[in-house]
């Protein structure tokens, strides 16, 4: 704790004042405002307000679309999480060693980072594209199946995951390296003059010792998938072919903005601020607990 | 090793290898040549897709939907980015992306400045609540609000305006954090000879932290920019018009839909004048870049 220096009555609230402001008028007074409106009908003449207590949760929760839009949701999060880091961190052990030009590989690696999701789902729209894709071209020498994603609800899954996977490989990578990096190879030596083979001293210690980067990773790559893929899914899939890439996030901005439902949609939102609030608590028991710092 | 003989030292690594050892110096390079290997494929299966879109950029409409796809650039170079520019009024949409991103990036830097310097420098009463408001933020990102957020903003009559796409983005829990840990490493020495120069807390802010946090406020800085450039959800809520679209809404149009003409060279045009600002952003500000990318995580 630091020592407080300035005696001043005012000035902290002033300097405070503008984030306060923006804080209350654009986070907390909409928040609480969700969590009402989600109580809430439109008329049908959508002139006023209905309320009718929990009724937009009983059906959000007997709705199989939502339930699909939520198993779809964390299906999409946990495949860009999940495969994302594994390659990455696959890739990056094979290749810690000491070698030069580490700064320009991970300059090489970090650009795609720029770039918006939305974009990126442009460019590998255009990749898979059925009629002119370099992809299915090449395919169609393997096999005689159509990966058509404008048809197919797997293959347009597939295309999202890929283009968020892009996205983000490159700094995985670059930030698996950078904690390989910091191991001291005497640890690794003495493991092996121990006999540990190269697997096993992966699992006994590389991996443990790269846990507080995995954990970082981890959040960020969730956090993305889930909240910042909105921009692919909209640019990309609009959420089809059918359903088959309908997110929750897109899913609540389709029925409050095109929909124009406002409380099913507010409902939607409080969801997923529950989720948010439950991520986080998992968050800090792990930062507390699980990880090797 | 270096003395014996070619023969000797080949015999030497064979026997060696068949023993199960391989001398540790060719060991080294073999991984070596193995990591250049590894992370020059990465690179290039990273950069593949930036460079089809490139060479799609710069083929006629002819070639785009040609098969094989031809994968060298062409000469369309030029009428396909003036197409882009034209029909999607690029001039206006970089310029909207622009605004928003550097208002936003330093709106966001000057506000979490503000009040990490009154949590770390005050003492005052109701600090702590100050403290977890800022904090909760964190679990409210757009998607938690959406449908209130868009109707407080339009309340206030800005939609379709630069305030709206700017000021509710503004508040900052991780810039305040990051500003509150950094000023938490300044000795408390530093502030107590300003006082005794004389300095007031505005004076000690502006002449003392502020260039202290040049590093911090770089690295925040493309964090932010690159943020505030690729936001997606926010602007499409908040703007009807296209002259208030940012530039990843706005190129929206120049995507071939099923029943449209195939001009994906006119796309992919659009995409590269989009993507090429947070990327280049990106690269010259790689060494801030990283500190950002790792400091705004803790």
């Amino acid at each position: 704790m630091k020592r407080t220096v300035f005696p001043n009555r005012w000035l902290p609230y002033a300097l405070v004042a503008p984030q306060l402001a923006v804080t209350i008028a654009f986070f907390f007074w909409p928040a609480l405002d969700s969590l009402r409106l989600s109580l809430y009908r439109a008329s049908p003449f959508g002139d006023r307000l209905i309320f009718i207590g929990l009724g937009n949760f009983q059906r959000l929760l007997s709705d199989p679309a939502y339930f699909w839009s939520a198993a779809t949701s964390f299906l999409f999060s946990a495949l860009v999480t999940v495969l994302g880091l594994t390659v990455a961190l696959l890739l990056a052990s094979l290749a810690n060693a000491k070698i030069r030009g580490l700064a320009v590989y991970r300059t090489l690696l970090l650009w795609p980072y720029g770039i918006a999701p939305a974009i990126a789902g442009v460019i590998w729209l255009f990749v898979f594209h059925p009629s002119f894709g370099v992809l299915p071209y090449l395919l169609s020498f393997v096999t005689a199946y159509q990966f058509n994603w404008f048809l197919k609800g797997w293959v347009a899954l597939v295309l999202i995951v890929v283009a968020a996977i892009w996205k983000q490989f490159g700094y995985n990578l670059a930030f698996y390296l950078a904690g390989l990096q910091a191991i001291p190879g005497s640890v690794l030596e003495a493991a092996s003059v121990d006999g540990a083979g190269p697997i096993r001293r992966f699992f006994a210690i590389t991996f443990p010792l790269l846990s507080p980067v995995t954990f970082f990773l981890f959040t960020l790559n969730m956090t993305f998938s889930f909240f910042d893929t909105f921009g692919l899914v909209h640019a990309v899939t609009q959420g089809g072919p059918g359903e088959a890439t309908s997110i929750l996030v897109f899913r609540a901005w389709k029925d409050g903005f095109e929909g124009l439902q406002l409380g099913y949609s507010a409902a939607q939102s409080v969801i997923l601020m529950l989720l948010v609030v439950a991520l986080t608590a998992v968050q800090f028991r792990f930062t507390e607990k699980k990880v090797t710092y | 090793m270096a003395s014996t003989s070619p023969v000797a030292s080949a015999g030497a690594v064979a026997t060696a290898e068949l023993a199960g050892r391989i001398p540790a110096a060719r060991r080294r390079d073999m991984s070596g040549a193995i990591a250049h290997a590894i992370l020059l494929v990465s690179v290039a299966v990273l950069a593949f897709p930036l460079y089809y879109a490139f060479v799609i950029s710069t083929q006629s409409l002819d070639e785009v939907t040609t098969l094989p796809p031809k994968l060298v650039p062409s000469t369309h170079l030029i009428p396909n980015y003036a197409d882009a520019w034209a029909r999607a009024k690029m001039g206006r949409l970089l310029l909207n992306s622009a605004i928003v991103a550097l208002a936003v990036a330093i709106g966001k830097i000057a506000i979490s400045l503000l009040s990490a310097f009154a949590i770390v420098y005050f003492n005052f009463r109701g600090k702590q609540l100050v403290f977890w408001t800022i904090f909760i933020t964190l679990m409210l990102p757009v998607p938690v609000r959406i449908v209130s957020t868009y109707q407080v903003v339009s309340v206030l009559g800005w939609v379709d305006t630069y305030w709206g796409l700017i000021v509710p983005l503004l508040a900052s829990a991780t810039g305040t954090f990051l500003f509150r840990q950094f000023f938490q490493t300044i000795p408390d020495s530093l502030a107590e000879a300003a006082q005794l120069d004389g300095a007031g807390p505005l004076r000690f802010f502006w002449s003392f932290l502020l260039p202290l946090s040049k590093a911090n406020i770089a690295a925040l800085f493309v964090i932010l920019f690159v943020y505030g450039w690729n936001d997606y959800l926010w602007p499409l809520i908040v703007t009807n018009t296209p002259e208030m679209r940012t530039a990843v809404i706005g190129i929206d149009s120049l995507i071939p839909r099923t029943s449209q003409l195939p001009e994906w060279n006119v796309a992919m045009a659009a995409a590269m004048m989009v993507l090429l600002p947070p990327v280049v952003v990106i690269v010259a500000m790689q060494r801030w870049f990283v500190k950002g990318l790792i400091e705004t995580e803790k």
